[in-house]
């Protein structure tokens, strides 16, 4: 029999590709039903404006059409869409607007035809009378006493405020040498995932039952929310995620569509489907960040921080979306990053603002934290005229205080920032491409070198972090069929990210079977036991260590099996080649597949022992993995045209323990990318009247292969002891460290003209306006 | 209106409204929805597939100007049960992720291999800059092109 060999640590392809790359995979709007009807979503044109009236009748009598549907008509037939995130004001979230609406492109009529063409036509038909109102897109003016509100019922624009005192803030703040004070601005960016996204609903009628094909990443999480909008049992609501195209926490949501196109199909009896279209998908999709944070940080002239003190303005959009008020405390309680920083105190004021709701992007609340943190290092650095890395130095958490307790109350599980640091530097030489810079300099070129030692919380986590509807547990059941053949059954639901791949390399190695012999199933609520989804990096960390505890039952259950058929104790026996054998020596081995005839057979060989082989297990952690890294970036600032361009782009993460070295890597580059983005490119923007002013991908510059660099690869592995993988999760990594090694990369380039900081995207016009202001002064 | 045109090879004809967009003449009609869509404005690349040889978006593309033409869409790459060079590519160098950008990533890759054998990083980097990924970053694409120019080089015997 030939050897099987381990898979986990190896390079192993992908087993989700084929079908990917055949075109055969099965996204929303790949599933056929026969007669299922196209909804089309007619949507406000309006920031805030009050709707006198809607005139459907034209679209009513359209060709085509079966139903068109308004605000009004949905008034105490569904419920509204949950925020389920604490806040001070939470307002009511309507499927279709009543009364008002509040952002460009909020939803207002939807029309169900017998296609896509003819419910668009029909759509065009329909007439809204609006009385336009003045909106507020700032998020600083949104408090002011003359501003726009948005919901009246509240009196002002406030969602709510967070306060995190600490007297000792105000302690260091009298013992330091300086203080250094800066405001800072994270974006509104779009996640952009390419599929857009799309549901297909069909109802039941003879069994009340509903199935719903969304492109989602937390099934489980959405088939709740979905009962309880709808009034139905969750008995009687199956979600299924087929393939999705990338969701970047765009996809962690619930969104009005999910609701309405369930609603149309259980009242037409016919299924319904809606397809995003891309304009809609940067108007109407969650959008991320959106945060302006004021610091001040004492610190001593050699470097030492001795505290951060912050206030947020927190732009939360129209409305609350699942977790919207949720997502700045992690940039609140990351912003101490790697260092032992004393103390820190932040307030955070959470705005109504007249735009699309914000939410979780790829890091949600970490890349803020670790853009304050870092850009903190390199303008104390600036300040004292020390060097960056110094400054990092001095600061570090050193690798003996792990378990580290932050001074948020965080506990750090392990690290080793030092490792990271010096890696990366030897990787891109520092000192001569300090040298080099210098060099270049005198030849009138701006080189600029940038450093980012970032640190994030993954695999939230203990339950009581997260919002209850949303917790942080995660679950798995393991199978092992009568062929012997392995099925794993995943409460997480993978987008892109390969669980389908790791899985299947832990679980063969697990019961040394083929890769082959193994299929992991996910995002279907009918098959799957209830899960929570894939978010905030923690497929592997949580939704693996359930997986593990449920191979390590059935593990069990198999040796006691065989420890009867071998007459040795269980604890000495082990699973190799597709044998349980003597640990000590495996030539002393029975075929797995007698001893799972045995578990399934007429007789178990241990009296009121169950028959079969399934496991499910749930993970609660019990505490957050903190993954880390340090990237660098040169670069070179042409004066001419402030075009930025890569010279080297170097990123050693240390996710601990790895399970699929070019999984991690994919998943790395594509973090960078993002990170990167939001650095040089990205941001969505809507002028002063609330107007989206970025509403096609002409506009909005998600980057193409030609605006990125060749990304320069190496880690160090410091296992998390919170898991019996030691992983800590990747998922996000690369877009935490990336935005700010690239500014203060492209900062350090601009430190000759004495420029400090510029708010992202630093894109050519604002780079090539620092040079001539300078050449002015 | 009628269409006749041959789609990977087979060819076919249908009654179609004029308006109606190749890509959804794809998708709809003929029943190939490895064809994506990803914005509707030829900015994204997700619909790409090769008209009478040469790469094009088919969001913009209306069926009726495909009458007479061939079209291969990325469910015509693989030929006598073997992948095609770009798809063992992107497989063996995890050029994807979420898989939603990749048929229109392959479909102008293919375009650019038949002009050119040996191509620089540089090279497909601009060659697929109508193409947007989300997820990989580019780094692995690149590689999987370059992997699938190797191959189709080794084949030619060059």
């Amino acid at each position: 029999m030939a050897v099987v060999p381990k898979f986990v640590g190896a390079r192993i392809k992908r087993r989700e590709d084929p079908r990917l790359i055949s075109g055969t995979a099965t996204y929303v709007d790949d599933v056929r039903l026969p007669g299922t009807l196209s909804a089309v979503v007619l949507r406000s044109p309006h920031p805030h404006a009050r709707i006198n009236s809607i005139d459907a009748a034209a679209a009513r009598s359209a060709p085509g059409v079966v139903a068109v549907l308004t605000g009004e008509e949905l008034k105490g037939k569904v419920g509204g869409i949950p925020c389920v995130a604490p806040a001070e004001h939470i307002p009511f979230h309507p499927l279709l607007a009543q009364g008002k609406v509040r952002f460009v492109g909020e939803s207002v009529a939807v029309v169900v035809a017998t296609d896509a063409y003819k419910a668009q036509d029909a759509a065009d038909l329909i007439e809204v009378d609006y009385d336009p109102l003045n909106a507020v897109s700032d998020p600083e003016q949104a408090l002011a006493d003359d501003a726009p509100i948005l919901h009246e019922e509240f009196g002002n624009n406030l969602v709510t405020r967070a306060l995190i005192p600490n007297p000792a803030v105000d302690e260091a703040m009298a013992k330091a040498d300086r203080v250094v004070k800066f405001r800072i601005k994270n974006q509104r960016l779009a996640p952009v995932p390419m599929e857009p996204r799309g549901v297909l609903a069909q109802w039941h009628q003879a069994n009340g039952q509903l199935t719903v094909w969304t492109s989602t990443q937390i099934p489980h999480l959405l088939r709740s929310a979905l009962a309880a909008v709808l009034s139905l049992p969750e008995n009687r609501v199956r979600v299924i995620a087929p393939e999705v195209g990338g969701g970047f926490g765009a996809k962690l949501n619930f969104y009005r569509e999910e609701a309405l196109i369930a609603h149309l199909s259980r009242m037409l009896g016919q299924p319904v489907k809606w397809i995003e279209r891309r304009r809609e998908n940067l108007a109407t999709t969650t959008h991320g960040r959106d945060q302006i944070t004021y610091l001040e940080v004492p610190v001593k002239n050699d470097g030492t921080v001795l505290a951060i003190k912050a206030k947020f303005i927190c732009d939360m959009g129209a409305y609350l979306q699942l977790l919207t008020p949720a997502i700045p405390g992690f940039s609140g309680l990351m912003m101490t990053g790697c260092y032992k920083i004393p103390a820190m105190s932040f307030e955070q004021v959470m705005v109504f603002t007249n735009k699309m709701a914000t939410d979780a992007y790829r890091g949600a609340g970490r890349p803020e934290a670790a853009y304050i943190a870092e850009r903190t290092m390199d303008m104390v650095a600036a300040e004292l005229g020390l060097d960056p890395v110094a400054v990092r130095r001095r600061n570090f958490i050193p690798k003996e205080a792990f378990p580290y307790v932050t001074c948020a109350g965080l506990v750090y599980d392990s690290g080793d920032y030092d490792a990271a640091l010096t890696k990366a530097l030897e990787i891109v030489d520092y000192p001569k491409a300090r040298a080099e810079q210098a060099e270049a300099l005198k030849h009138g070129r701006y080189i600029g070198i940038g450093v980012a030692s970032y640190v994030e919380i993954c695999g939230i986590g203990p339950s009581v972090m997260l919002p209850p509807k949303v917790p942080g547990w995660e679950s798995a059941t393991v199978r092992m069929e009568p062929d012997s053949r392995v099925t794993v059954l995943t409460g997480i639901s993978p987008h892109g990210q390969g669980q389908e791949t790791t899985f299947a390399q832990m679980a063969a190695d697990a019961f040394g079977v083929d890769i082959d012999d193994v299929t992991v199933v996910h995002g279907d609520t009918a098959i799957v036991q209830y899960g929570v989804g894939t978010f905030g990096s923690r497929g592997l960390s949580v939704g693996g260590t359930a997986l593990m505890m449920s191979v390590g039952k059935l593990q069990d259950k198999l040796k006691k099996i065989a420890s009867t058929m071998m007459e040795a104790p269980p604890d000495q026996l082990t699973f190799t080649n597709r044998t349980v054998a003597l640990q000590s020596d495996t030539t002393k081995a029975i075929p797995l597949q007698a001893v799972v005839d045995a578990a399934y057979g007429w007789k178990m060989p241990i009296p009121g022992m169950e028959p079969g082989l399934d496991a499910t297990s749930v993970f609660e952690p019990s505490g957050c993995t903190f993954p880390f890294g340090t990237h660098v970036a040169v670069v070179e600032v042409d004066p001419e045209t402030g075009v930025v361009k890569f010279l080297r782009y170097v990123a050693v993460d240390d996710c601990g323990n790895i399970i699929s070295p070019l999984l991690v890597a994919g998943q790395v580059h594509g973090g960078i990318a993002q990170g990167i983005a939001q650095a040089l490119y990205e941001e969505v923007v809507y002028d002063e009247n609330g107007q989206l002013v970025t509403a096609t991908l002409m506009d909005y510059a998600a980057p193409r292969a030609q605006m990125l660099p060749h990304y320069e690869l190496a880690h160090t592995v410091t296992p998390s002891p919170l898991n019996p993988m030691g992983v800590k999760g990747v998922g996000e990594a690369g877009t935490i460290g990336s935005t700010p090694c690239m500014v203060n990369a492209v900062m350090d380039a601009l430190k000759p003209l004495g420029v400090r900081h510029i708010d992202m995207p630093l894109r050519p016009e604002k780079l090539w306006r620092a040079f001539k202001d300078a050449k002015k002064a | 209106m009628r269409v006749n045109l041959t789609i990977n090879g087979h060819p076919r004809g249908d009654e179609i409204e004029p308006r109606l967009l190749l890509v959804h003449y794809l998708r709809d009609v003929a029943g190939l929805t490895g064809t994506h869509v990803g914005c509707e404005t030829t900015l994204c690349g997700a619909c790409t597939v090769l008209l009478d040889g040469k790469a094009v978006k088919s969001c913009t593309v209306l069926a009726a100007q495909a009458d007479g033409a061939s079209v291969t869409t990325v469910e015509g790459l693989a030929k006598d049960g073997g992948l095609h060079p770009i798809q063992e590519g992107f497989w063996e160098e995890h050029g994807l992720q979420c898989g939603y950008c990749t048929p229109g990533m392959m479909m102008a890759a293919v375009d650019l291999l038949s002009r050119t054998t040996n191509p620089s990083e540089d090279e497909i980097r601009h060659a697929l800059e109508g193409n947007l990924c989300r997820c990989t970053g580019y780094q692995h694409i690149i590689k999987a092109v370059q992997y699938a120019a190797e191959k189709m080089r080794a084949a030619a015997g060059r």
